[in-house]
């Protein structure tokens, strides 16, 4: 019987893009070299990237999973569990105007028609300039003083609409 | 009938000089402190109303290298938001309740979890807790203290879901047994504390028991710190002795044409104005995290318990199924009811669910839905239907 030779090939498959990190992939790193990298990590890491691209896109989620040794699905089934977490793209400020119980008596409804007619998104979407996102939360713990909203992590209390307004100009002056 | 007014207490927001109640506890041992914070009757004010000193003791007598404080600043109750307002006026208590802790049940490591929606005081804590770490440093005392951020989510107020998720995992509840006393943070014996019981436990340290136990009744010792909102002219922050009657605290915040009262947040009791006069605020009647809401007579109760529905059905973390679906169920079926869809007496298998749900769901979420639920049909039932 004519012995086999078995020769192994060992494929080098180059990927150009990967010598270089992209900005996201970057950042993560820098997140996990200061949080570190074992699961506790997760959360803090995945809290830094929403607080500065605003949302987790699927490269910042296989970014992190590659640092912290999980697989995508794991990053992904954490962070969808999270509503701050948000994993589709918003604005660069998000408006979260409380729905819940006293600010709803207070008028929550009306606060949030205002700023759909000032902005002339829905709730729940983003303006076509990605400027803002308007979302509604539940209790902010400020019921004493609704309605409230927070814009990114201001708070503002007692608001009325025309102070809604005002605030809102502030941001669209704030943001180009 | 006179009624009596409602004692108003200090110990929470008063400023005192927390360096030097840390070297006095400091100086005595674990034993002592726990002892003191047993005698003096204080329970768990984040809403279960667990005997605190118990809770350190289970810790304390726990044989484990690592242990761990947690200062449960997730204050996502409907209602409440007194946690903030104390940590936004006494930071250094809270901190030096955590190192009291520390020292009574043999931990060198506390956390905060605060909740995203108070990230604002994030600048302010980190200031507050890099200056307390660097005392206690100073002072040789093995002990330190850091944050860790929620992202929006209530169901990570309950203890083991907090847990799960300071470890990086979805804020899911664990079953219990075991206990975060013997099994807590990474496995590790942890004693969990809400911000207002840490800040009592320090003021205990301080002052002794015998003050604490002076206030109050036999089962809710001491003041509590109430979030007081709704139809009220004096909507806020009020420290009060525990066990006043509904009566009497209606008469000193309501508006004059008050309803009803919710007790407790969204997971408590809604007390009809018929029982004001035989319900007492404190643990051997309606026990509340520190929540009140006042309701008048302008108020929809067919609207404000959909809001609550609403809440869980969004909140409920989907882990087990009477809750999942029950949470969606009663939803549904209130509003059937409302729309004619479904007759009234639809109502009484909703009320079976919610039944069924205190029973068999997995955590205190669950467990509690059919206390807003059966509180407001009981009394409102017409508004529910009509
Ligand atoms: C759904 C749910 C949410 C909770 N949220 C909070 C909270 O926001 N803050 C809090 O202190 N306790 C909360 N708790 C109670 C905690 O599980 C735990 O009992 C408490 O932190 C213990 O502290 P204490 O003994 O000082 O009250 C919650 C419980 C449940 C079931
Ligand atoms: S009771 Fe609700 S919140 Fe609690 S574990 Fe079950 S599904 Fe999750
Ligand atoms: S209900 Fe809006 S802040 Fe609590």
């Amino acid at each position: 019987m004519p012995t086999k030779v078995l020769i192994y090939i060992k494929v080098h498959i180059i990927n150009p893009t990967k010598n270089f990190m992209t900005r996201i992939e970057q950042f993560v790193k820098e997140q996990a070299d200061y949080y570190g990298r074992r699961r506790n990590s997760l959360m803090p890491i995945l809290q830094a990237v929403v607080q500065s691209e605003r949302y987790l896109s699927e490269e910042a989620m296989v970014a992190v999973a590659e640092e912290l040794d999980l697989s995508t699905a794991d990053v992904f089934g954490t962070a969808s569990f999270y509503t701050f977490l948000d994993t589709v793209p918003r604005g660069k400020n998000i408006i979260k105007v409380c729905k819940t119980i006293t600010c709803h008596m207070k008028g929550k409804d009306e606060i949030i028609s205002t700023i759909e007619d000032q902005l002339k998104i829905k709730l729940g979407s983003t303006s076509s300039d990605g400027r803002f996102s308007l979302l509604q939360a539940n209790c902010l713990g400020w019921c004493h003083k609704g309605p409230v909203m927070l814009v990114n992590d201001e708070i503002y209390t007692e608001i009325t609409p025309e102070k809604t307004v005002e605030v809102i100009r502030d941001y669209l002056k704030k943001t180009k | 009938m006179k009624n009596k007014t409602i004692k108003k207490v200090d110990l929470i927001f008063e400023q005192v000089d927390h360096l030097a109640i840390l070297d006095k506890t400091l100086n005595r041992s674990s034993e002592e402190i726990i002892l003191d914070i047993i005698d003096s009757g204080l329970r768990g004010r984040g809403g279960a109303g667990f005997p605190t000193g118990l809770k350190w003791k289970f810790a304390r007598n726990e044989d484990s290298e690592q242990k761990y404080v947690i200062c449960n600043a997730d204050e996502g109750e409907p209602g409440t938001f007194k946690d903030r307002e104390i940590l936004t006026q006494v930071p250094e208590k809270v901190l030096t309740g955590m190192a009291v802790c520390g020292k009574a049940i043999g931990a060198s490591e506390g956390y905060i979890y605060l909740r995203a929606e108070y990230n604002f005081l994030l600048p302010m804590l980190h200031q507050k807790i890099d200056t307390f770490n660097n005392v206690l440093k100073e002072k040789k005392f093995d002990f330190s203290v850091a944050i860790r951020s929620g992202s929006g989510a209530y169901v990570c107020g309950e203890e083991t879901a907090l847990m799960e998720s300071m470890e990086g995992f979805r804020g899911e509840p664990r079953n219990k047994p075991p206990f975060p006393t013997s099994k807590g943070y990474l496995g590790k014996p942890t004693s969990i504390n809400n911000v207002e019981t840490l800040v009592f436990a320090l003021m205990i340290a301080n002052l002794g028991p015998k003050m604490f136990k002076e206030l109050g009744t036999f089962d809710s010792r001491g003041s509590k710190v109430f979030s007081i909102s709704g139809d009220t002219p004096s909507a806020g922050i009020y420290e009060l002795e525990l066990g006043m009657t509904l009566e009497d605290f209606v008469n000193e915040f309501g508006d004059g044409d008050t309803k009803a009262v919710q007790i407790g947040g969204a997971s408590g009791y809604c007390v009809a104005r018929k029982n004001f006069k035989s319900t007492v605020i404190g643990f051997e009647g309606i026990p509340t995290g520190g929540s009140m809401m006042l309701f008048n007579s302008s108020r929809s109760m067919y609207n404000i318990l959909r809001d609550y529905l609403e809440f869980f059905e969004e909140e409920s973390c989907g882990q087990c199924t009477p809750c999942r679906i029950g949470c969606q169920q009663l939803l549904k079926g209130v509003e059937a009811v409302k729309k004619g869809l479904k007759p009234p007496s639809y109502l009484e298998n909703l009320q079976r669910l919610s039944e069924t749900m205190k029973i068999a769901s997995k955590c205190g979420l669950g467990q509690s839905v059919g206390n807003p639920f059966n509180s407001i049909i009981n009394n409102f039932r017409e508004e529910i239907i009509y």
